[in-house]
This record gives structure tokens, C-alpha cells and sequence, in this order.
């Protein structure tokens, strides 16, 4: 590989978004004909770096040089016309077309003007599935009617059907089966002998050994090393990837008293994304959910709080281990449980109503002798204190909560449930995208309420979080728990081995 | 802030409707008469009961087609009722209100269930509710003279119990959105269902009632418009939701869900109805009068979405 002008070369390459600096001056190397994998936790910055490269997302600074020219694609397009092509994670199937409309949808073939040839698009169709093993497919068919692995390979083939120079994938085997997954593989090596690049992103460390030339650990948007991917074992990658114990910038709680057990989670199965996740959390404990993005963290609280429905598995409240299986949110609520959602944008916030609204939503206060109507002098008595407690900024209480900062959004979002005698609370990434003093105001509050006897759930994909603020730290890999540790026994290594354990084994499918 | 953009809509409403009133009144000097405020205000009460309906079902997000065809069922199992069985007024009255409540109740039902759009749901109930009336009276309008008579009734100056009630009905449903829970909820779901769920609200249940409302007003204005031709006429009301439709949104509602004003719909209707009224004292053909008409609500559309534009202007939120 050496003395030969690499494929792509990845210079300084910088990307924040907001205040979040993703890729913080990485460096990446990308040989002629090799298979390249990309491994790192989450926020490591694969996604990103992919994406830039693709021309999906663009830079802040840093070069790429592709074939030795300079290469900014300002485009998926214009990517694609150089010969970069990444095939996306989330699948971009259309299920209006057929197969082969959705495979050739960039370059339709057209006579007379603009009437498709449909014989030329079938057999250049049929040509491009054969390749992913898909012979048996008619590309006339309704891509609708495909399965998820179907899917995945159509849109690989969809990659492959244009001259590539360098190909990415993300995450392809995530919903294949064992055969499909042979398929792929040696499609992928096909390709790397008639010289292509293929930069792989994957949890799965074992594929790596097998399938790629090279590994690239990422960590913190920083290449932390590049090694011969055969020579390099699962524990030394994920050693890299976890890094030294980080400086701890928020001292850990004093460890909270630890009461009466206030939810058990017996052997809960909900949807595909939590498979059998048995949890104990008790009065005036802070309990941390970590583990990879898609792991089942954000499937598991909605379940809990009733948002989702659950197959199987078991709920109960309270010391007395109450039975409970929540039809509604309401219910929820109701037996004392509250959710802080991820996306606070969407999921959170009701953005175009006021301040007031947004923090007094949880609980309307009523008048005494007319049930059902509301008090509005209380509700604003009531909610510009709770707004003080919080210390949120904001100009006027009738002004949309759209107009504040993440920060100050967030701390109402939570702080609302201080309206309600809240026992569990369940909060998913509570401090997301919001700056460091609205942070640490977070973390006082949740202290404060798990202090007055209230149990936490907060799942986090930040690892300083979890070690900084939780009393306990659960890891859920693939919808299992995959470990369980206490601030004092955790190490960025122990966590990460955790939150890769259930990609050890082949997906069951 | 809030509170002023919903009084300055308003003001801009009521002076756009005594505009309109002027504009009249100065083309035509028999326009400002007794006769004709008597004419409007008879002419309205369906039309501000079935609005009144569908505001509700629109701030909670969703939209109800069926008001048109639910006001028919109503009329229609009235007249059943009274012609056919001889029962006494007040009962069929009963009756009617019942069976649009349960079509209110069938449309909230089928959209929870089968998690479909409303707009589908209730086009469904438009086409099938119109079905029933027809079958209820066998396809025939049955007279029934002055038997609703007591909603026709003018206690004071000109102003028809009927109008009086769609009036009291306003300030009512005004007050259920304002100072409720419910109304709170009826908010939060059509402003953010997925957030309002998260906090507890169980947008299923809001839906059920604000279709439930919408079907039992859309009854009673098909009782009112039984009052005034004095006749239960399976085809009755046909159009209706449109209308509706377009009285709530001249009045400021939201088709995105989230929000309306009860008096602000109560001004559209008027300003609809004064619209017909005064056209038709100008002579104006019509065909002309809906070409007119059409002009209105498509302005006050464009003037929403621009005044929309205009208040949710993109504003920088950090990640």
C-alpha cells in the first residue's frame, strides 16, 4: 500500500454542529482496492465523517483528496458522479415504485424524450440484483413487498449499479440473515479485487476480522489508530475505542440513600428492539441506561411509561411490588411515573404555545368547586415560581417556548413534572443539546429529587453522564442487559466490552 | 403575546364584518333594516352550530366532514319521529340528538381504531350518514309545520331562539377551550399530539370527545334548519361542512390543528352570511355569489397563512 497514492486521504477534517464538535481534526487514509473498517462508540463521529465524504453533510474545515485531486462534493450527487457512493443506514427504498425504478431512479433509461425504456431498465435491473444474489427477484415487483433484508440488499445493489470508486456502508448486516450476509460478503470482495474502496462501519467486531484489510478506531471525532484488521483482536479494538478513564469535569453525587424498591422491570419484551430486560430500581436512586445508539434504551422507557405496548414481561410499583401494566400514558402518570424525551423538538415541547403552557401541561390547576375548569390565576402564580425554581430565562411567560434556548426548553420540560408527586421518573438523554450550566442545573435537580425519595431511570449515550451522576449504570445491548456496574467499578473499557457483548453473536433472524 | 395576537385577529375580524355591513349599506339603502338582520340571523344558526363543531375537531387536529350529512340524520330521524310514529317533539328531539351523537362517536371510534386520517374517516361517515337519512325517511321530505316552532320564536328584537342558542352555544364552547382542562388538552394534542401524549394527555380520548361534540352540534343545526323550512328533508345540509369549514378558518382556526377562536368562528359565519345577504340585495346573480364568496374565504385563507408565515417565522434553535 505504501508509495501509492491512496484512494482517499482525509486531512484535519473538522464538523461541529452548534456547540457539539463532532470530527475534531481527523486524519483517515484510504487504500486503492482495500476493504476499511470504521469502528468507535457513539458520538465517535463514523456517521459524520461518511457523510461528509458522501457529500451528504459538508465540512467546516479540513481537505479531502481523492485519487491525489482535491474533493469537496457539494452533493450526493455530485458525490455519485465522482465515484463515491454510500449506501444510508436508514433505508431511502421507495415503496410507490418497483424494484428496479427504485434501483436506477438516478438514471432512468429514457427514449423519445423522456418514456422509459422499461425492457432496457429490466435488464439492467435484473443485471444489478443478479450481482447481489437477488436473481430470483423480479424487478418489476413493488419494492413494498420486500423484507427489511431485502431491502438493505436492494439498496445495496442500488450503490453497486454505478461505477464506484469508493463505496461506504453503514451498518449493512444489521438486518440480514446469516445467507444474505454471505452474499454481501463476497460481493464485497468481488468489488475490492476489481479495485474499489470500501470504507465499512460496524458494531460488529468479529465481521471486521474476517471481511476487512484494515481498521480505523475512531473516538471523540479523532482517528486513534489504524490497524491491520486480522492482527487486531475484539478486546484491543474496543480497549482503543473506550481510551483512558476521561478527566471527570462534574464530581460524582454522594451516593444517595438508597430506599424501597420503587420499579421492577421483569423480563420485558417490546417490539424488536428490547428482547428480555429484567431491571430493579429503587426510591432515591439514580440508575444509568448506556449502551450503543439502537440498543433498546429509548424502546424500554416508552414501554415502561406506557407509550408503547408491551409482549411480554412484567411491571410492578412500589414496595409493594403493585402489579402494573400501563394501557395509557395517562395511567402512567397517574400511578406517579413522568418521561423526559429524547427529542425535545418533537416529542417534548409543544413549540408554538407559551412558556406557561409548556411548564403548567403536566398539571393544570383547578378551580375548587367546578372540577374540570382551570384556575388560570394559579396557573400563572404557580408556573412563574416553578419557572424561578429553575432558574429558565426567558422574556415574558406568554412568549412561545420556540423563542428560548435548548437549555432553557429542557429545564421546562423536565421541570414541568414538578408539578405532579412524580415516584419514577424515566428520562431519555435529559441533557442533549443543551450547554453546560443548563447541565448542571439538570443534574442538581435530579440529584435534589432522587434525595426526596424519587427513583431514576436516565438513559444516556453520554458516558460522562452516566458515570458522573448515576448510582448505578445498567448496559443494554441488543434490547439485553449486557452489564451492570456502579461508578466505582466502571471503566470506559468494561463499558464499551458491555455495549458490544450482544454484537458478538450473528443477528438471530 | 399570545393573548394579543388572538384579540388583534379578532378586532381585524369584527371590523372586516362591519365593513362589509358598511360597504352594503351604502350600495344599497334597504340593507340596514329589521328584515334584514332577521334574514341573517334566521339564515346562521346551522351554520354557527356546525362551525362550532368543527373548530373544536380542528384545534384537536383533526377535521369533520360529516357535520353536512350528520345535520341530515338528525333532521331526518326527527321528522321519523314526529310523522311516522306520532312521537311527542321533545322526545324526537332526543332521538335526533342521540343518533348524531352516535355518528360523532362512530367517526372519533373508527379514526382511534383504525389509526386513519379523519379527512378519510369522516368522508367515509359524509357519504354513508347521508345514506341513513335517506333511508329514514324513505327518500321523502316529511312536512311537519310549526313543530319546532319554539326555535323560530322571536323573544327579542328580531332574534330568533334559534340564533339565541347558536349565540349561548359560542360563548359556551368558548369558555370548554379556553378555562377547561379539556380545552387545554384539546390544544396540546392538535399542537404536538406525540409531546401531548408523553405528558400524559391520551389524545385517543380527546379525539372521541371533540368528534362526539361535533357530531351532537351538526345534530342540532340539522333541528334548526328542520325549524326554519318546517320540514325534515333528507338532502339538507349537503354542503354544509364546507361552509364550515370556511367559517372556521376565515375565523383564524388552524387546519394544522393546535388553534381557533369560538367567537372568531362565530364572526366568520357571520361574515359569511351577511356576504349572502348583501349580494342578494344587490341583485347579484348566483352563480356570481359564489364566485364572490369564494374570492372571501380564499383571501382570508391567504391572509392566515401569511399572517402564520409571518409569526412562526423559522427562529434559531441551538441543538
Amino acid at each position: 500500500m505504501s508509495g501509492v497514492v491512496p484512494r482517499l486521504q482525509v486531512r484535519a477534517l473538522k464538523k461541529s454542529f452548534g456547540a457539539n464538535a463532532v470530527l475534531r481534526g481527523l486524519d483517515l487514509d484510504l487504500a486503492v482496492g482495500e476493504i476499511h473498517a470504521l469502528v468507535g462508540g457513539n458520538g465517535a463521529g463514523k456517521s459524520t465523517l461518511s457523510k461528509i465524504i458522501a457529500g451528504i453533510e459538508t465540512r467546516d474545515a479540513g481537505a479531502l483528496v481523492l485519487d491525489g485531486v482535491p474533493f469537496a462534493p457539494a452533493s450526493r450527487r455530485a458525490g455519485q458522479a465522482a465515484g463515491v457512493v454510500m449506501v444510508l443506514q436508514e433505508l431511502s427504498v421507495l415503496p410507490t415504485l418497483s424494484v428496479a425504478e427504485n434501483l436506477f431512479l438516478h438514471a432512468l433509461p429514457a427514449r423519445f424524450g423522456d418514456v422509459i425504456d422499461r425492457r432496457r431498465l429490466r435488464t439492467v435491473a435484473s443485471a444489478a440484483l443478479a450481482r447481489v444474489g437477488l436473481a430470483a427477484l423480479d424487478p418489476d415487483e413493488s419494492a413494498a413487498t420486500l423484507g427489511v433484508g431485502h431491502q438493505q440488499l436492494v439498496e445495496i445493489a442500488a450503490g453497486l449499479a454505478q461505477e464506484c470508486r469508493v463505496l461506504i456502508l453503514d451498518e449493512p448486516t444489521a438486518a440480514l440473515t446469516g445467507a444474505e450476509i454471505a452474499t454481501l460478503f463476497a460481493l464485497l470482495r468481488e468489488l475490492r479485487a476489481k479495485g474499489a474502496s470500501l470504507l465499512y462501519i460496524s458494531h460488529r467486531l468479529d465481521e471486521i476480522g474476517a471481511l476487512a484489510d484494515r481498521v480505523s478506531v475512531l473516538r471523540d471525532g479523532q482517528l486513534v489508530a489504524t490497524l491491520p484488521a486480522r492482527e487486531t483482536s475484539r478486546e484491543r479494538l474496543i480497549e482503543l475505542m473506550a481510551g483512558e478513564a476521561a478527566a471527570r469535569s462534574v464530581a460524582p453525587a454522594a451516593p444517595t440513600r438508597r430506599g424501597a424498591l420503587a420499579l421492577r422491570i421483569a423480563d420485558l419484551h417490546a417490539g424488536p428492539a428490547v428482547r428480555g430486560v429484567s431491571l430493579d430500581v429503587h426510591a432515591g436512586e439514580i440508575v444509568g441506561l448506556g449502551g450503543l445508539v439502537g440498543a433498546g434504551r429509548t424502546e424500554l422507557l416508552r414501554a415502561v411509561f406506557g407509550a408503547d405496548r408491551f409482549a411480554r414481561g412484567s411491571l410492578q410499583l412500589g414496595p409493594g411490588l403493585t402489579p402494573f401494566r400501563p394501557a395509557s400514558t395517562r395511567e402512567a402518570v397517574a400511578a406517579g411515573l413522568a418521561f423526559v424525551p429524547e427529542d425535545r423538538m418533537h416529542h417534548g415541547l409543544f413549540a408554538p404555545l407559551s412558556v406557561r403552557r409548556n411548564a403548567s401541561v403536566a398539571r393544570l390547576p383547578l378551580r375548587r368547586f367546578l372540577p374540570g375548569w382551570l384556575d388560570r390565576e394559579a396557573e400563572a402564580r404557580e408556573t412563574a415560581a416553578l419557572l424561578t425554581q429553575l432558574q429558565v430565562r426567558y422574556a415574558d411567560p406568554t412568549q412561545p417556548i420556540a423563542e428560548l434556548s435548548g437549555g432553557n426548553q429542557q429545564k421546562v420540560v423536565i421541570g414541568r413534572w414538578l408539578r405532579r408527586d412524580v415516584r419514577v421518573w424515566l428520562l431519555d438523554e435529559p441533557t442533549r443539546g443543551v450547554d453546560m450550566a443548563a447541565r448542571r442545573g439538570i443534574y442538581a435537580l435530579l440529584r435534589e429529587r432522587a434525595a426526596a425519595g424519587a427513583a431514576m431511570l436516565v438513559a444516556s449515550s453520554d458516558y460522562e453522564e452516566l458515570a458522573t451522576l448515576c448510582d448505578r449504570i445498567v448496559v443494554l445491548s441488543r434490547g439485553e442487559v449486557a452489564g451492570e456496574f456502579t461508578p466505582a467499578t466502571l471503566t470506559p473499557a468494561a463499558f464499551m466490552a458491555a455495549a458490544f457483548r450482544g454484537f458478538a453473536e450473528p443477528a438471530p433472524n | 403575546m399570545f393573548r394579543h395576537r388572538a384579540t388583534s385577529e379578532f378586532l381585524f375580524l369584527a371590523l372586516l364584518l362591519a365593513a362589509l355591513v358598511g360597504l352594503f349599506g351604502v350600495l344599497n339603502e334597504h340593507f340596514w333594516s329589521l328584515a334584514t338582520l332577521q334574514t341573517v340571523t334566521n339564515r346562521i344558526p346551522s351554520l354557527a352550530l356546525a362551525a362550532l363543531g368543527m373548530t373544536f375537531v380542528l384545534v384537536a387536529g383533526g377535521i369533520d366532514l360529516s357535520v353536512g350529512s350528520v345535520s341530515a340524520v338528525a333532521g331526518a330521524v326527527f321528522g321519523w319521529c314526529v310523522a311516522d310514529r306520532g312521537a311527542p317533539v321533545a322526545m324526537a328531539a332526543g332521538a335526533a340528538l342521540a343518533a348524531s351523537l352516535v355518528c360523532g362517536l362512530v367517526n372519533g371510534a373508527l379514526v382511534n381504531a383504525l389509526r386513519m386520517p379523519s379527512f378519510i374517516v369522516t368522508l367515509g361517515l359524509l357519504e354513508g350518514a347521508r345514506g341513513v337519512a335517506y333511508l329514514v325517511t324513505s327518500s321523502q321530505t316529511k312536512y311537519l309545520g310549526e313543530r319546532l316552532g319554539v326555535l323560530q320564536a322571536t323573544p327579542v328584537g328580531g332574534l330568533s331562539v334559534a340564533f339565541l342558542l347558536a349565540l349561548a352555544l359560542t360563548g359556551i364552547a368558548h369558555f370548554v377551550l379556553t378555562r377547561t382542562v379539556f380545552g387545554r388538552h384539546m390544544v396540546a394534542v392538535g399542537t404536538n399530539e406525540e409531546a401531548a401524549l408523553l405528558v400524559g394527555v391520551s389524545p385517543s380520548r380527546v379525539r372521541m370527545i371533540v368528534f362526539a361534540i361535533s357530531g351532537v352540534l351538526a345534530g342540532l343545526a340539522g333541528l334548526c334548519h328542520v325549524a326554519r323550512l318546517g320540514a325534515a328533508d333528507p338532502n339538507a345540509g349537503s354542503g354544509l361542512e364546507l361552509s364550515a369549514i370556511a367559517a372556521a378558518v376565515i375565523g383564524g382556526t388552524s387546519l394544522m390543528g393546535g388553534r381557533g377562536s369560538m367567537p372568531a368562528t362565530f364572526v366568520g359565519v357571520l361574515i359569511i352570511a351577511t356576504l349572502e345577504a348583501g349580494l342578494a340585495h344587490l341583485g347579484v346573480s348566483e352563480p356570481m355569489k359564489r364566485v364572490v364568496t369564494g374570492v372571501v374565504i380564499v383571501g382570508a385563507v391567504a391572509a392566515e397563512a401569511v399572517r402564520a408565515r409571518l409569526a412562526d417565522r423559522p427562529r434559531k434553535i441551538s441543538p
